[in-house]
């Protein structure tokens, strides 16, 4: 058997995208509204890519990030990673905290969970939007928080995709703050087989 | 002109004095140096999982301990590296993210270690060193003109193996 994903037609690939841009735009609104900044988007992005690609997204596998990653139980499993590169962490959690900026230089347990709360905020914002296309309830595991390389945080949920393939469906998206720099990258990962199920739910399954 | 060979995701590469081998940013994955001192032919791979056995897709062999490291010896004998002589350092094989109540899918650091040491004992492949564990990243090198095995991180500094 090849791979599932390599098999998407267009319209499934752009309902996928439809999905991804609302629960995005979801998550935006959310953060937005959190650190009280104006929060651009770019339009998520679909790829389909080989694992070992996907590191170069975030500025390869050796680029300092803060990691939270969360667990999607439900019909569909999946993996939702949020990374910010390093400096863009600590510039939110020197908004969150109500710090100066530059201010914070390394992670104290209270940051960290300011951040764990933050990716489980804009996953449960994201999750929403998924449950209501699809009509399947998903729900978010806690959150988990690590602050290293790209490569070696993507590696959780690459090696899960590597047991079934060699790509990865990356829905992605790209969040900006106004003037601070903040950047993050938004994953949702699926399980294997859990495309299958969305893309049934959402009625384009072939 | 000593040459920096980049060893990616899922695969392997061989090379010998005075190149180095490099791989980036491993978590849950192994980095296996092997070297043979004499010759100075070494080869590093970077698998993500322990048995191509075990899974639904294997056509990549260089994703798995069992196939990958088969094969990279196969090569480094072809380039004149003696079986007798080879030795193996490994590292990696961290648990990035801590949950209470820890699966097996965020055990597979562990497991793809345990794969490794197994099958190295296996193929009687002499193990020099080993870094695995933990729950932070890893970036390796092979120095192929002294067979070290440099690896770095981020919170924990650098080791020399």
């Amino acid at each position: 058997m090849s791979e599932e994903i390599l098999k998407l037609s267009t319209i499934q690939l752009d309902a996928l995208k439809e999905i991804g841009n609302v629960g995005a735009g979801n998550s935006a609104t959310a953060l937005s509204q959190l650190i009280n900044r104006k929060i651009d988007m770019t339009v998520p992005q679909i790829a389909i890519m080989p694992l070992g690609d996907v590191p170069d997204v975030v500025g390869g596998p050796d680029a300092m990030v803060a990691g939270v990653f969360l667990r999607v139980y439900g019909p569909a499993p999946s993996s939702i990673l949020f990374l910010l590169p390093r400096d863009s962490a600590f510039t939110l959690v020197d908004m969150l905290m109500g710090r100066d900026q530059g201010y914070t230089t390394s992670l104290n347990s209270m940051d960290e969970s300011a951040l764990m709360e933050i990716g489980n905020i804009l996953a449960g914002a994201y999750l929403n939007a998924l449950s209501y296309f699809t009509k399947l309830t998903l729900l978010p595991s806690i959150p988990a928080l690590a602050m290293d390389m790209a490569g070696a945080i993507l590696s959780v949920i690459l090696i899960q995709l590597g047991e079934m393939g060699d790509h990865a469906l990356v829905i992605e998206t790209e969040f900006t703050t106004e003037n601070d720099g903040v950047k993050g990258h938004f994953f949702l990962i699926p399980d294997p087989g859990s495309l299958s199920t969305i893309l049934a739910a959402i009625g384009v399954k072939e | 002109m000593s040459e920096l060979i980049k060893v990616g995701m899922a695969d392997y590469k061989t090379g010998r004095n005075p190149s180095s081998l490099i791989s980036y940013g491993l978590g849950s994955c192994v980095g296996i140096a092997l070297y043979d001192s004499i010759n100075k032919i070494g080869g590093l791979a970077h698998i993500m999982l322990p048995d191509s056995t075990q899974a639904r897709s294997a056509e990549n062999p260089a994703k798995f301990a069992n196939t990958a490291l088969p094969l990279m010896l196969e090569e480094m004998l072809k380039m004149g590296a003696v079986k007798q002589r080879i030795t193996a350092k490994i590292a990696g094989g961290a648990q990035m993210f801590t949950f209470a109540n820890a699966t097996d899918v965020m055990r597979v650091g562990e497991r793809n270690a345990e794969a490794v040491r197994a099958l190295l004992k296996k193929m009687d492949i002499r193990m020099l060193a080993d870094d695995t564990g933990g729950n932070y990243g890893r970036t390796v090198e092979l120095r192929l003109d002294t067979g070290i095995y440099r690896v770095r991180t981020i919170a924990q500094g650098e080791k020399e193996l």
